[in-house]
Parts: structure tokens; sequence; C-alpha cells
């Protein structure tokens, strides 16, 4: 791709996304005092990450609705052991660890049968 | 090294491991689509978002206006909007402006998360801490994905496509077994991507909208049934409410 074309393109995408990011955080400089407002941004987190899960966890290990059913099963099987794992409180990298591997683990399984 | 700088660090490294798979897929998709190497590094280096420069690259490759890109940017990337209001309620003394225009480069969904996630106010030396990983591993992982992609094993890429999430069930799962107003706000939001994903016509709406609209209304309905009683954040003040439970 010519730089020519590329430049502005890049400019567009990185200036947008960083000025959505930048001002609420740069503008907003006090603690809001509305308890339902408060209480409102408390949530966020919870429900952004939850909606960005699911049910998007099913595709993270390359199914695609439709094709081959293994993929799924290997992303349930990650579900499955990394809730466990979040479920007894351990840490970020242990339960991202743990999903990993027991990906890993059920396609190696799936290969053998 | 600052303690505050090394937890970050650490914090990060589960960020970043995902980041370095995912941003790996990126690059290679983002070659298939007729850039360069060197072009893909840049994207990654200056947006740090997944969704957005996945629809970047393809506006790209469609030959789309500059408008068409700016107005896709920001419906996928309008939901930072929220987090960064989420978190400067968050941010403690020793973020100036100068530290806010540094930090919100890199407040991707997962930073966001775990930024959220911490107990106490967070700084600027654990939030630079925190960016240094993902950073690096969604630069790096962008640029080996497009210069040689097809090196890494396939089971190795797809074992790694769900780190990213094993993460984010790390930060929702403990906070649910003990506080209702997190495990409301959760089951409500969760039922409320499904329907949004596979209903027809709900379906439609873009990724980026779905998100907001899930957060949105979730909290919404959460602020409403379980609002927060003192000055604190609403995560420590569920906290407090969740051990009082049996």
């Amino acid at each position: 791709m010519s730089w020519q074309i590329f430049l502005p393109y890049l400019l567009v995408m990185a200036l947008v996304t960083y000025l959505i990011r930048m001002l609420p955080l740069t503008l907003m400089r006090r603690q809001i005092k509305s308890r339902f407002v408060r209480s409102f941004l408390g949530y966020v987190p919870y429900a952004v990450l939850t909606a960005m899960t699911i049910p998007d966890i099913l595709y993270s290990t390359g199914y695609t609705a439709g094709g081959v059913p293994d993929g799924l099963i290997t992303a349930c099987v990650g579900l499955a052991a990394a809730s466990a794992a979040a479920w007894m409180k351990k840490g970020l990298l242990t339960v991202a660890i743990v999903a990993s591997l027991a990906v890993a683990a059920a396609q190696a399984v799936l290969m053998y049968i | 090294m600052n303690a505050n700088f090394r937890r970050g660090l650490r914090d990060g490294i589960p960020i970043g491991l995902g980041y370095l798979s995912v941003a790996f897929a990126f690059g290679i998709q983002a070659v298939s689509m007729g850039l360069t190497p060197l072009q893909a590094l840049l994207i990654s280096m200056t947006n740090v978002t997944s969704a957005g420069q996945l629809a970047g690259i393809t506006l790209i490759g469609a030959g789309a206006s500059l408008m068409e890109m700016g107005l896709t940017q920001l419906t996928i990337n309008l939901r930072y909007a929220l987090m960064s209001l989420s978190l400067s309620q968050k941010l403690d003394g020793s973020m100036h402006t100068l530290q806010r225009l540094i930090f919100s480069f890199c407040n991707t969904d997962e930073i966001f998360a775990v930024a959220s996630s911490v107990k106490s106010r967070v700084g600027k030396y654990y939030l630079y801490g925190l960016m240094v990983f993902p950073y690096v591993g969604w630069a790096s992982g962008t640029f080996i994905g497009s210069a040689a992609g097809t090196l890494l094993p396939a089971f190795v890429r797809t074992a790694l496509g769900i780190a990213i999430y094993g993460m984010f069930l790390a930060i929702i799962i403990p906070p649910m077994r003990s506080q209702k107003p997190v495990r409301t706000v959760v089951i409500l939001a969760g039922l409320m991507s499904i329907l949004l994903r596979y209903v027809p016509g709900l379906r439609s709406i873009p990724a980026g909208y779905a998100i907001i609209l899930c957060a949105v209304v979730a909290s919404t309905v959460g602020a409403l049934l379980f609002p927060v009683e003192d000055a604190q954040e609403a995560q420590d003040d569920g906290e407090k409410k969740g051990d009082e439970e049996p």
C-alpha cells in the first residue's frame, strides 16, 4: 500500500481513537456528586467485560458459526477451566494460563480421538 | 523500582500475552489486505485497539473515504469514552494533565478492566507499569504476525486466543461470588449480549454499539437497584454489602 494513501487513513484512525479516550479522562477532574452516576460508573467495568466475554469467548479458539465444532468444544473446555480457576479467586495471569492450557489439552485430546 | 510500577508491570503480563496472540492475528490479516509489516506495526502503535483496527484495515482495503473511516472508528470505539469517564473517578492525585494525556493513549478494554479491579485509587506509577507489557505485546505481536505469520504452530495460536477472555473471567467472577449487585449487573449484561448477538434484527447492531447498550442498560439497572451508600466507588461498596451476606 502506498504511503500517500495509507498515511491519511492512519492519521484519522489514530486521532479519532485517541480523542475518544483522552477527552473524558482529561476533562473530568472532579469527583462526581450524583449518587446514581457514581453507582452507574462503578458497575460499568463489570457490564462492559461481560458483554465482551459473552458469547465471544466461544469463538476465541477458531470456531465460526456453521464450521467444524472442534473450536467450540475447546472453547467450552477453556471457559469451564477458567471459570473454575476464577471462582477459586486465582490471579489474572493464572486464570489466563489455565484457560490456554485447557484449550491446548482439549485440542490434543480431539486430535487423537 | 517503584513498588506500584512493579505491581502494574506484573498485572500487565497476562494482557500482554493475550495481546501478543490477538495482534499476531491482526498482523496476518493486515498483510492480506495489502499493507506492509511496517504499516501494520504503525497502526498498532498509534491505535492500540483490536476491533477498531480490524475495521480500519477492512476500510483501507475497500478504499473507503476518510469520513467513513472517522465515523466507523467513532462508533466502534465510543465505548472507550464510557470507560475513560468511569476510570476518571478512580485516579489519584498523581494523575495531572500530562499523565492523563499519556495514559489515555493506552486505555484499552483490558487495561481499563484491570485498573478498575484494583481496590484502591490508582496513580501514575501503577498505570505506567500496567501499560508496558500490553503495548509491547500488541506492537511486537502485530509485527511478528505480519512479517512471519505462518511460523507459529496453529495449535499454539488457537490456545492463546482464549487468554484474554480467561483474564476477563478472573475479574468478573470473584466479585460475583460475594456481591449481589455485581452478580445482577453481570447476569443482565450477559443476557443482553446474547440477545444482541443471536436474535434476528438485533443482530444487525454493530458490535461497538452492542457493548455500549449492554453496559448502559445493565449499569443503569444496577445503579437503580443498588445505589452506592457513601463517597466510595461502587465496587468498594458492593464489597461491603457482600460481606454482610450470609
